[in-house]
């Protein structure tokens, strides 16, 4: 078991090492000019050049940089919040995105389970078709339309949530960008909930377990839950990563100071800050590849047949 | 001269059959098992497909669209970049600026009067934008090129995908090996980083659109491609192409890659919402289609500007994308199911 964990995490260490290399010599190589020219003078440009170093040797500057990553260092933004270090703009934005991305996915992952845990208990019936209907709402309408409508509705027409997000009152200005993240990954997990369900209570253990005589909740939680969860788990990491692009435009439209909206403005603002794409680059990969990382493992720790496998050596 | 000689001694006139000579066996007798023997595989998968009541469903919404944005700025009067206007008589130029969704006939007999504005004539089923564009024309021109954009790339992808992943699963050992380590490296690229790198060699518009689909949607197709591959390769009738002297392309190209066609069609059912998903959020975000160009994705961020004043503009669009989502994953499911039908459904 260690030594695949040991792997798992060399692996992965190894591709965004991999990812960070290719990213930081195709914004380096990359043509052109990283500053908006426009409006400086060639001596002004060179001068900056040297500033940040850019006149060094590609691999001088790649290793620099990587050792400033380790001292969580991401460097400066050429174009953007001028002069000011990535860092410190990163540490606030993360905070916020992942404050509200957290609640976004328990909230989430809560009632989708419990939608999905209702429509296999009535299969069939009238609330499994309920909970069918609002999970394919939620797979089809993408997360900001949802954001726009609750905006509409709750902010405008009826004035009682704020219109922006206003950091002073968090919780009560991240309730609807919360709601309308949380919709995509309720539908999903109420769906896979559901399915995974109705697939265990049709298996020959749970049908033993009824003929033994247990029934009603303890042989839902111990019996059918506990086995429908593991491939639950496994939809979670694309999930978490789903709500990281829709969580893009939730917070660009909802004014929201996190990772996403950063984004957004690096790539589609006035100039492309080159140091922010390749930070933002980074840190999305990492955020991936470690989403990845863990629900591997947490899969392996979820289910024994896994462990056993992984001893027994795939490739 | 030889046949008078012989006809005469044959003195029976020849037996022509009639019909009743002839009787149908008991029906019994003959029937054969529907499910398996009498179908071709693809003709059981089509009935298959039809039976299911949601494919059905998705298929009609997506050919409805699919129709409608072939034909529906034909049917409209005006272009998808005119901006509807005519001269009055004083000769001051009136445009049909934010006019909401209209019919004049309509109108006029629900509330005895043609409707309050200098357009009463004019039809505008899903009103007009803030600039007096049609919202009719547009919508449908935008879900034109959303949907061109998905099915062009999507159809590249296939061919990437399908190729890689075979290729990578027919030789299988070392090949395999590095094939698939750059899968799997390219795999842990988010879409996002992807995009925004993109956009720095890029121009805004839709190349950046179509490269971008290009470069993250084949992974997906790959992987269902080999998995098929290492399913199928160990067959005999591939031994036998094998050792009948076909070369590696033949038995992939045209003995494997027809069996494996199913799954990798399921696949792109899957694929094409994506497409027309990530296209509208880059539209949305501003990489996407510029100016004057429309799509789903710029006709949403449209509707969201003019939220406040124009509020019916936003829901065409909207409409259009959760339906073509709704379609292409009820066909997705369908088709699914279709190819692999569980004992219980036959």
């Amino acid at each position: 078991m260690t030594k695949y964990v040991l792997k798992r995490i060399g692996l992965a260490v190894l591709t965004l090492f991999i990812i960070t290399l290719v990213l930081f010599l195709l914004v380096r190589i990359m043509p052109g000019n990283p500053f908006p020219s426009e409006r400086m003078s060639a001596e002004q440009i060179a001068l900056k050049r040297q500033e940040m170093g850019l006149d060094d040797p590609v691999v001088v500057q790649f290793f620099r940089y990587i050792v400033n990553l380790f001292h969580g260092d991401f460097g400066k933004g050429t174009s953007l919040y001028y002069g000011a270090p990535i860092t410190t703009v990163l540490t606030t934005c993360i905070s916020n995105s992942f404050k509200i991305g957290g609640i976004a996915i328990v909230l989430g992952s809560l009632v989708g389970l419990v939608l999905g845990i209702t429509a296999a208990l009535h299969k069939g019936r009238f609330l499994d078709g309920l909970c069918t209907v609002l999970s394919i709402l939620g797979v089809c309408v993408p997360s900001y339309v949802f954001l726009i409508f609750l905006q509409y509705t709750f902010s405008f027409k009826i004035p009682f949530f704020p219109y922006f997000f206003d950091p002073s009152r968090f919780l009560f200005s991240s309730v609807i960008p919360a709601i309308s993240l949380s919709l995509f990954t309720m539908s999903t997990i109420a769906r896979f909930t559901r399915n995974e369900m109705v697939e265990v209570f049709d298996s020959d253990y749970v049908r033993l377990a009824e003929s033994k005589g247990m029934y009603g909740r303890s042989l839902v939680m111990k019996h059918v839950l506990r086995n429908a969860l593991i491939p639950i788990v496994t939809v979670l990491a694309p999930l978490v990563v789903d709500l990281l692009t829709g969580a893009l435009v939730v917070e660009k439209i909802y004014g929201i100071n996190g990772i996403g909206k950063l984004m957004v403005d690096a790539i589609a603002g006035e100039g492309i800050d080159y140091n922010y794409v390749l930070a933002l680059g980074i840190l999305y990969s990492a955020l991936y590849i470690g989403i990845m990382l863990i629900v591997d493992l947490l899969y392996g720790v979820l289910d024994p047949r896994i462990r056993v496998s992984a001893k027994g050596g795939d490739d | 001269m030889a046949k008078q000689t012989v006809s005469p001694a044959v003195s029976t006139p020849a037996y022509t059959p009639r019909k009743e000579d002839f009787v149908f066996l008991p029906k019994r007798d003959i029937e054969t098992d529907k499910n398996f023997a009498s179908q071709s595989y693809w003709k059981g998968v089509f009935t298959h497909f039809f039976k299911n009541r949601r494919a059905v469903v998705g298929l009609v919404i997506v050919v409805l669209i699919i129709l409608f944005s072939i034909f529906g700025p034909m049917l409209s009067s005006y272009g998808y970049r005119d901006i509807v206007q005519y001269r009055n008589e004083k000769n001051k130029r009136v445009v049909a600026k934010g006019i909401s969704p209209q019919i004049p006939a309509l109108h006029e007999l629900f509330y005895g009067e043609a409707p309050d504005n200098s357009f009463s004539e004019y039809t505008f089923l899903f009103g007009t934008d803030d600039l007096g564009r049609d919202l009719w024309t547009r919508t449908w021109y935008g879900a034109r090129v959303s949907l061109l954009i998905a099915f062009i790339t999507i159809f590249i992808d296939m061919i990437i995908g399908m190729s890689y992943g075979l290729i990578s699963g027919y030789f299988g050992g070392r090949v395999d090996n590095v094939m698939q380590r750059f899968v799997e490296i390219a795999n842990s690229v988010p879409r996002l980083v992807i995009v925004s790198v993109l956009a720095i060699f890029m121009p805004k518009g839709m190349g950046l659109v179509i490269v971008a689909l290009l470069l993250t949607e084949w992974i997906g197709m790959s992987k269902i491609a080999r998995a098929e591959m290492l399913k199928i390769k160990e067959q005999e009738y591939v031994l036998a192409s094998h050792t009948l002297g076909a070369g590696n392309m033949h038995i992939i190209f045209k003995e494997i890659l027809p069996n494996t066609i199913g799954p990798i069609i399921t696949q792109v059912m899957f694929s094409i919402p994506t497409a027309i998903f990530t296209e509208a959020f880059l539209s949305f975000v501003g990489v996407g289609i510029v100016l004057p160009e429309c799509s789903v994705g710029t006709l949403i961020e449209d509707g969201f500007n003019n939220i406040t004043t124009l509020p019916y503009q936003i829901l065409p669009p909207i409409l259009v994308l959760a339906l073509l989502m709704l379609g292409f994953n009820f066909i997705g499911d369908g088709l699914r199911e279709a190819l692999a039908p569980k004992l219980e459904d036959m």
